[in-house]
């Protein structure tokens, strides 16, 4: 037999970055154990869209875990803290009946709410802007197969590659750092031999632009990797702290001429 | 909304990853210092002549020592300082706190840094005037280490705020063992697990080498 059951929500509503936000309560009645925690707000929402209420605003797209779009605090944890689970793959089976439940959007400078529980991660756009790429000419590509690749980097690079860039690394750790963010784009294209051209000047760039947008320092507090969807390991920040300063000795003053041909 | 920095050797200490580095570099001439200054001060449990003679071992050299002296004082001051902007940045960075907040994995000692760091560095003043100058000791003699060290530790209140003090190092150093291994990117797969062990172990060696003196001064005195 399903199990139903009610929660109190204290949601954080905020109309828009500029205005203030406080939380509101609300009861989730009949709230099956097999609904997912988004499934369980549409269900809170319609009824008060139904009240003629404004529904709670969250992002979320594929609902299935690999997209990045979604992603809260409940009660504190990033996608609710459980390991390797977004929220929309969260089930409400780990919940009890009558459960007091706080939702907070991801809290950091970096992070403006758009709205409730929505937030803009304009920030991370940015920092794979700055160098999270590979330059490649059109028209000439070789043989994928062409460059040799280990095992063992193809498979550190794809763990790194998994990032989905929800941002729970950021809104969990203790100095709003996004080093983990950055460090899977890094590490991801360092590991491989497509990602060697540029890259020296591409951690510089990522981290200056990460500078740039106002998050915190990493204190090795190992927060991130535990809320982490995707289980990345903070091994890799301290793969780009040493990228970082490898790069930061062997740079040299940039060419301001030729190259036009 | 934010203009690109474009991360230049110049502007290496601008972000907070270079004055991570900047904190784990000075740390590591800062550990070393306490570790040696540990074994050195476990020669009083072997009695005056011991300890100091090897006091006076260390100042056979004026230049030598102000070099020491001058190569720490400027680890404390860079370390203070880059964590001390890292903490404003830190501050800068979530404006709004968090109504609730839980911990997954980080230790007690790891979201403590800078409070523990603060009582170590007010300490530090304080074991200064203590025992190297002697300006708060009751009863100091210039040379005579057994001495100042044991009257000191004659107060309970003395050799036990001493004893709190070596916690707060443990802690501190625990925690920025492993931390700076994570800053100077020596991580690796094969001996990433031991790094926080490793990190543990040296911080008890240290502590307990420590706290060792105050303890067994008072122990001896108390019999």
């Amino acid at each position: 037999m399903t199990r139903t059951f009610s929660l109190t929500l204290h949601v954080w509503r905020q109309k828009s970055a500029k205005q203030a936000g406080q939380f509101a309560k609300y009861i989730a009645a009949n709230v099956s154990e097999h609904m997912s925690f988004l499934e369980m707000l549409d269900v809170v929402n319609q009824d008060l869209l139904a009240k003629g209420e404004d529904p709670i605003a969250f992002d979320h797209d594929c609902r299935e875990g690999i997209c990045g779009s979604c992603g809260f605090m409940v009660n504190g944890d990033a996608h609710g803290g459980h390991r390797g689970t977004t929220i929309c793959q969260l089930h409400m089976r780990h919940f009890k009946d009558g459960e007091e439940l706080w939702l907070e959007p991801w809290r950091s400078a970096a992070f403006p709410i758009v709205k409730d529980l929505a937030v803009d991660r304009g920030a991370f756009d940015r920092i794979i802007a700055s160098g999270g790429f590979v330059s490649v000419p059109t028209g000439s590509a070789v043989d994928g197969n062409a460059i040799p690749v280990p095992k063992t980097e193809a498979d550190l690079a794809m763990d790194a590659a998994a990032c989905i860039g929800c941002g729970a690394c950021v809104a969990m750790c203790p100095n709003s750092a996004a080093q983990l963010f950055t460090a899977a784009k890094v590490g991801h294209l360092g590991l491989l031999p497509q990602g060697q051209p540029e890259r020296d000047r591409r951690v510089l760039a990522m981290v200056g632009q990460m500078t740039a947008e106002g998050f915190g320092h990493c204190t090795s507090t190992g927060e991130c990797e535990a809320v982490c969807p995707k289980e990345i390991p903070i091994a890799f920040i301290a793969r780009m702290n040493r990228d970082y300063l490898e790069a930061s000795v062997k740079e040299r003053p940039q060419a301001n001429r030729g190259g036009s041909g | 909304m934010s203009a690109t920095v474009a991360g230049t050797g110049s502007r290496f200490y601008e972000t907070a990853i270079g004055k991570k580095i900047v904190m784990a570099v000075t740390g590591v001439i800062l550990v070393g210092f306490v570790f040696v200054h540990m074994t050195g001060n476990l020669q009083v449990l072997q009695g005056a002549d011991k300890i100091n003679h090897y006091a006076k071992l260390l100042r056979t050299s004026m230049p030598l020592l102000w070099t020491a002296r001058l190569v720490l004082i400027a680890s404390v001051v860079l370390h203070v300082r880059a964590a001390l902007q890292l903490y404003a940045l830190k501050a800068a960075a979530r404006p709004v706190a968090y109504a609730k907040k839980a911990h997954r994995g980080a230790t007690l000692a790891s979201r403590t840094m800078i409070w523990s760091g603060y009582t170590l560095a007010i300490f530090i003043v304080l074991h200064i005037l203590h025992f190297t100058t002697g300006t708060i000791h009751t009863d100091f003699v210039e040379g005579d280490v057994f001495h100042n060290v044991t009257t000191a530790f004659k107060n309970p209140l003395i050799a036990a705020g001493y004893v709190v003090m070596m916690g707060f190092l443990f802690m501190h150093i625990s925690h920025g063992i492993f931390s700076l291994t994570q800053s100077l990117g020596l991580s690796h797969p094969r001996y990433s697990a031991a790094a926080k062990t490793v990190a543990r172990v040296l911080a008890v060696i240290i502590a307990v080498g420590f706290a060792a003196v105050p303890v067994a001064v008072f122990a001896v005195i108390a019999k």
